[in-house]
């Protein structure tokens, strides 16, 4: 896919002026003199890149206004915490880490903008960003045509490979499957009924969920249905849901049509303690806005709960709530946000590089033993191997942790039989 | 009936010179290829703010539509793009290799019949003229026919616009949905990705901008021009005299249409991406604005406009990314508030008087601007 590598970066036009205007919203972190101890910038970065001898920049790209704000905002959180944290131990390999916050404003071509302005005018050793797929797919083709590394972090549809992404979050098959054998086992359910926000990623989830029911569970799927992003009315498949009555309510709705798609079932009388749902798309970030009273009972399945009882994520919890509050919540996306600064540290260190190259050809095997969700490892394909976890939401908005897989999940965005 | 001799009197000149020397020679100079890249983006709005200017500001037809026939422009081009990224070499990890990437996730196994003809890039150009034009002309002739105008028309325009956004997002497997078309490559083998590529495409840009903006003018100083505006004014007037104002709407309101699509059309080549995303109502009401903050008379004005109402939101939403929306919007009002003829209003009021001062008090004696007050006069409200 990357046959012209590095174009963009050879440009002989360079104008810096509007690099000072882009050097505003800089945010510098903590202070601290013992940085510049690292190996010689020249070995270090031989492309080019945003690296001093006592500084390195990356790439901060999130939507801080529009729709997804709500969303995105988490992320932005995490990925700053992970910069101050590695700061504060340090660096990598001995230099800063700086960052330029770029706005994509929940706007498509706005990412591929400021995906390109970050790579070309800031020349920033790596991109932290995105959240939806769109925005990804929007970005993708800057990142390969100028070589860029993006840590993407969002729990996504799979059939995407490239050099110049780490996809920190989990790909269809990690989130979907194990999840469904062990409602499927737990629950002996045979009937599921679909329902999903009608873009790539539900459809696709719900493809491999489909034939995952019907080749390996032997189960059936009774009802699928697509609603328009932000649709607020599902009256009419929760009459479906009534007439049908599957075993299981297997949902990918996403955003603000959660809040009505819950208050909606609670006021038809689908009682979840009864009725069993499984979603793969309400986090705690989420349920702030459903109220945990609308959702209790519930299942989701992620990788990821901020109730998880492990030392990583006890540390994590913390540092997370004392940087941004104590009323903040960190859902799974905001946890794998979390992973892509610290990752990308670990892969420069062990290439000994900046150079895009090297860490795209390092990455495979990266293991990070503090990760809040446990240890991670980058396979080869460049997604994360992790656990799948099931919860159940409680009336005050977190989830209990009622399942986990006992192995690290193979991420296998090429899922051979489910396309 | 009064025809200006010249194509364009003196003022307008001054435009015209002040834009071509900025478009042509100062921007390509000052500018990295990534800024001048933008600015190519910023210009393919300059298209149907123009469109805007003859079809609202001359003809009184307020459309908040635009980004129907922007978008229908920039998806005609976009398939031609996409299918040609999308060969068998390209696609040979999808199920079914040969077709654009979308389909393959939407489990569509074969290129629908409606694509086909998008092989072809002389269908293309003319798909990107015809399609928006004629589906401009059905709702045209729809709703003039019957006398619908005014608000009533706006406000169906917005309706049209919404439509076709969640027929786009609907049929995902046909249109690439929310996600739009992305990963555009290749213009007949020409790559339109590298820095050489974005620079050529600039000032093809640039030259079709002139393109129209001389045909609008034209328009503007025929018979044509002057029925537009005395339609705006007085339309029972114009229609007793036994003119069809409904045929002379249509024909604004198609030429609007037409401008627009060219000018998604040259987003598509200059971006690499086409997404619902400038089809729905926000952005068209955003075309509007550009045209209102650079002055909705004013061919030169709505070029102005789109360049700087973009430059502010490139420049503030990099500087401040939490906050540069408070921004854009203390622009907006300031500009309605103080400047309600936008920047061909401040030009004309603040800069051109002085001009003319210094001018006369040169050429005081020979008096032959004295016409100009006529060809100025004619758009003011």
């Amino acid at each position: 896919m990357s046959d012209e590598p590095n174009r963009g970066l050879q440009s002989p036009l360079r104008r810096k002026l509007l690099m000072g205007a882009a050097a505003l919203p800089l945010v510098s972190i903590l202070p601290r003199p013992s940085f510049g101890a690292g190996p010689a910038t020249a070995t270090v970065n031989t492309t080019g890149l945003a690296v001093t001898d006592t500084e390195v920049t990356v790439g901060i790209l999130h939507s801080a206004t529009g729709t997804m704000a709500i969303s995105e905002t988490g992320s932005i959180q995490a990925e700053k915490l992970a910069i101050e944290q590695i700061n504060a131990a340090g660096g990598v390999l001995g230099r800063k880490i700086k960052f330029i916050q770029e706005d994509g404003a929940s706007d498509w071509p706005t990412f591929a903008e400021k995906a390109k302005k970050l790579l070309v005018n800031d020349k920033v050793a790596a991109i932290m960003g995105c959240w939806t797929s769109a925005s990804r797919k929007a970005v993708l083709p800057v990142m390969e045509q100028y070589n860029g590394m993006l840590y993407y972090p969002t729990f996504y549809e799979g059939l995407e490979q490239s050099k110049n992404v780490i996809y920190t979050g989990q790909e269809a098959t990690q989130q979907i499957l194990a999840g469904l054998n062990w409602i499927a086992k737990e629950k002996g359910a045979k009937s599921f009924f679909f329902i999903g926000s009608d873009y790539i990623w539900p459809r696709t989830s719900n493809k491999i969920a489909r034939k995952h029911v019907e080749n390996v569970l032997k189960g059936k799927v009774v009802g699928e249905e697509y609603y328009a992003l932000g649709s607020t009315q599902f009256n009419s498949v929760i009459n479906k849901i009534k007439l049908t009555k599957p075993d299981v309510i297997f949902t990918d709705v996403v955003g603000g049509s959660n809040v009505a798609f819950y208050k909606q079932l609670k006021a038809a009388g689908v009682d979840l303690s009864k009725q069993a749902l499984l979603t793969i798309s309400v986090t705690e970030d989420e349920i702030d806005g459903i109220g945990g009273e609308n959702i209790a009972g519930a299942y989701a399945c992620m990788k990821y709960f901020q109730s998880l009882d492990n030392a990583n994520n006890k540390t994590f919890v913390p540092a997370f709530k004392k940087l941004w509050g104590e009323k903040t919540v960190i859902g799974d996306v905001t946890q794998a946000a979390y992973l892509g600064p610290w990752l990308w540290k670990l892969t420069v260190e062990k290439a000994g590089s900046f150079d895009i190259d090297k860490i795209a050809a390092a990455s495979a095997g990266v293991e990070f033993k503090d990760a809040p969700e446990g240890y991670v490892r980058i396979h080869q394909n460049h997604h994360l191997w992790s656990k799948t976890r099931v919860g159940r939401a409680k009336l005050d908005g977190q989830f209990e942790l009622i399942f986990e897989t006992a192995d690290l999940i193979e991420p296998d965005p090429f899922p051979k039989g489910y396309q | 009936m009064i025809i200006n001799s010249r194509f364009f009197n003196r003022s307008e000149l001054i435009g015209f010179v002040a834009l071509a020397l900025v478009l042509l020679v100062i921007l390509p100079l000052s500018l990295d290829v990534f800024r001048l890249n933008l600015v190519a983006k910023y210009l393919t709005y300059a298209f149907v703010a123009i469109g805007l200017v003859l079809c609202w500001g001359y003809g009184g037809i307020l459309s908040l539509g635009q980004g129907v026939f922007f978008g229908l422009g920039g998806y005609c081009m976009a398939m031609f793009l996409k299918l040609e990224a999308s060969s068998v070499e390209n696609t040979k990890i999808q199920s079914t290799p040969g077709i654009p990437d979308f389909m393959d996730w939407n489990q569509i196994t074969a290129l629908p019949l409606f694509w086909q003809p998008f092989h072809s890039l002389t269908f293309t150009v003319l798909a990107i003229i015809l399609v928006p034009g004629l589906f401009a002309l059905i709702i045209g002739t729809a709703m003039f026919k019957r006398r619908v105008g005014g608000t009533y028309f706006a406000i169906i325009t917005q309706a049209v616009a919404a439509i076709l956004t969640i027929l786009i997002v609907g049929q995902q497997g046909y249109t690439g949905g929310i996600n739009g078309m992305t990963d555009l490559r290749t213009l007949k083998g020409w790559d339109i990705r590298p820095d050489h590529a974005k620079i050529v495409l600039y000032f093809f840009e640039v030259f079709l901008l002139f393109g129209c903006i001389f045909i609008a003018q034209f328009i503007r100083l025929t018979k044509l021009g002057r029925i537009l505006v005395a339609m705006r004014e007085q339309e029972d007037r114009v229609r007793f005299s036994g003119y069809s104002v409904a045929n002379f709407k249509i024909f604004a309101f198609c030429m609007a249409a037409i401008f627009a699509a060219i000018g998604g059309a040259m987003f598509a080549l200059n971006v690499g991406f086409m997404s619902p995303s400038f089809v729905g109502i926000v952005p068209s009401i955003e075309m509007v604005i550009y045209t209102a903050v650079g002055g909705r008379m004013s061919i030169f004005g709505a070029v102005w406009g789109a360049l700087l109402v973009n430059f502010a939101k490139t420049g503030l939403s990099e500087s401040f990314p939490q906050l540069w929306l408070f921004g854009l919007g203390a622009l907006f009002i300031a500009v309605v508030l103080a400047f309600p003829n936008g920047l061909s209003g401040i030009w004309a009021d603040y800069v051109q008087p002085r001009i003319d001062r210094l001018l006369a008090s040169r050429k005081s004696k020979s008096g032959a601007w004295a016409d100009n007050s006529v060809a100025d006069g004619a758009p003011a409200e």
